[in-house]
């Protein structure tokens, strides 16, 4: 490191990391522009995975944030297939694993988070699974081939796609969920219920209020699911979509103040002015909401890469964004948008029968979080009126025949 | 392959050869041309890879779908050639085309 000009380095090329140096250069950074990234690949979208890149509707070009000639082009330097193993923020610089050094003026941690194993026995047999990156994907889908069986551990939105796509691919599929309802987390009991039902009708089976308590396995590779009650569910595949803790140890050990995720502000900046930190690493604010959350969405990443590219280039930050995101099963299209955190009522607009429904959590007349099912207007509506916290009518939100335009007036 | 014009808000034009079976949106977003955020990746999902088709295009890029058409009635700033450009698939058919950004996706 001697006088060279110090520019940013981010840590970790993902959909955040690979946005946040793009957008820097369309803000008109000029300054030296360093990405790391654990992966081999350059930064790619990961939502497709388990999803129509799945299927087999979409290869790694149409994955892939930017052609890679377009890095060159604008002088992004990228360093793949190399961990940051320190950072020394009185130095600002960070060390990779080749014991290179780098020094920087800002820096973005853009580390993402990882998919959370299951520490119990057969945990490590070949065909137990999780997906979280290309290389992962790579694994699960040539599991998934006709008669085959996957076993697919938490159904949340990564479990819920993966098996859908599984019978896209004429595999099986078993959901087996810890809690009594499938996307307890993340979705209300409408939604569950609604998903559960259509899986079914697509021939997923569900396993819910079950404990795993061990994989099964057979010359090194697994073949069932110990369940607490006993059974064994036959399996040639195991996916574990229990959850993403945050890749955030190199930010406490540097002694940043961390939560679940590293704590920043409203222009993702860390507690250290020269250190960001964005995505899914990220312990943020939610304005709409008072309150801090760790969000893991693409929409976020992108919010965030904005906000830290538009702090670092002196560039006003946009107005924050309601948060919102998506999923594809079947020919669903499912959409949420803000959270439900101090909703007392909800609200069902159409029928869950005919697939094309939304339900709205409400705070008195004020709509807090929308989920929509093929539901584009609801969705779109219900977002807008999220942030604008305006009272709506009640029961004409309720009534199809009303048209979201009209509730919204 | 088709040459592309996107005009951004501002007035600032990119000609980019896009290769057919992209999307609009494609074209952009993988050139870094700014005014088309996808936040989505194309899934019409979001609503932020909106455009305003040149008229002399209107026929050839087709219509949306009803999903597109129910995400655009509550983008800003809608126009009657307004268009997700994720949902518009290049073809030569669309050598020259002409889109322009409204002043924000978000």
């Amino acid at each position: 490191m001697g006088d060279e000009i110090r520019g940013v380095v981010i840590v970790g090329a993902g959909h955040a990391g690979g946005t946040a140096a793009a957008m820097l250069r369309q803000y008109g950074y000029t300054s030296p522009i360093t990405l790391i990234g654990e992966e081999p690949i350059a930064p790619y979208q990961r939502p497709p995975l388990s999803k129509a890149w799945l299927k087999g509707e979409a290869d790694a070009a149409t994955l892939a944030l930017k052609p890679d000639d377009f890095y060159v082009d604008v002088g992004i330097e990228m360093i793949l297939g190399t961990r940051v193993t320190g950072m020394d923020r009185t130095m600002k610089s960070v060390t990779l694993a080749d014991g290179r050094r780098l020094g920087y003026e800002f820096l973005i941690l853009a580390m993402g988070a990882r998919a959370r194993t299951l520490p119990i026995p057969g945990a490590d047999l070949d065909g137990v699974l999780s997906l979280r990156s290309a290389a992962d994907a790579e694994m699960l889908k040539a599991a998934l081939r006709p008669g085959k069986r996957l076993a697919v551990i938490g159904g949340g939105y990564i479990g819920l796609e993966a098996a859908a796509s599984a019978r896209a691919l004429g595999a099986d599929a078993v959901v087996i969920e810890r809690e009594p309802r499938i996307l307890a987390r993340v979705a209300c009991e409408v939604l569950s219920d609604f998903f559960t039902r259509y899986h079914q009708a697509r021939g997923v089976a569900f396993e819910v209020s079950a404990m795993v308590e061990s994989f099964a396995g057979e010359d090194g590779h697994v073949t069932g699911v110990r369940l607490g009650d006993g059974r064994t569910i036959a399996c040639d595949a195991a996916l574990i979509g229990v959850g993403a803790p945050p890749n955030d140890e190199l930010a406490r050990e540097s002694g940043l103040h961390c939560e679940n995720g590293v704590v920043v502000d409203d222009h993702a900046r860390t507690s250290d002015p020269a250190v960001f930190a964005i995505g899914d690493v990220a312990w943020r604010p939610m304005p709409r909401y008072e309150r801090m959350f760790r969000l893991e969405s693409v929409a976020n990443a992108l919010e965030q890469a904005r906000q830290a590219a538009a702090a670092i280039t002196g560039r006003p930050v946009a107005p924050h964004e309601i948060t919102w995101n998506w999923s594809d099963q079947y020919d669903l299209k499912y959409q949420f948008a803000g959270m439900p955190f101090d909703a007392d009522d909800i609200i069902v607009r159409g029928d869950p029968a005919n697939a094309r429904f939304a339900v709205f959590h409400l705070k008195g007349d004020v709509i807090e979080a929308v989920e929509a099912v093929n539901a584009p207007a609801e969705f779109m509506a219900g977002r807008q009126l999220i942030g604008q916290r305006r009272p709506i009518s009640r029961v004409r939100l309720a009534d199809m025949t009303v048209s979201m335009k009209e509730v919204a007036a | 392959m088709a040459k592309i014009t996107y005009i951004e808000f501002g007035g600032a034009e990119h000609v980019i050869d896009v290769k057919s079976g992209l999307s609009v949106m494609e074209g952009a977003v993988k050139n870094n041309i700014p005014g088309i955020d996808a936040d989505c990746g194309g899934a019409c999902a979001c609503a932020t890879c909106h455009v305003y088709v040149d008229t002399a295009w209107t026929e050839k890029t087709g219509k949306p779908s009803a999903m597109e058409e129910s995400m655009l009635d509550f983008a800003e700033n809608v126009e009657p050639n307004s268009r997700l450009s994720c949902q518009i698939k290049v073809t030569d058919q669309l050598d020259g085309l002409v889109v322009r950004m409204p002043e924000s996706q978000h």
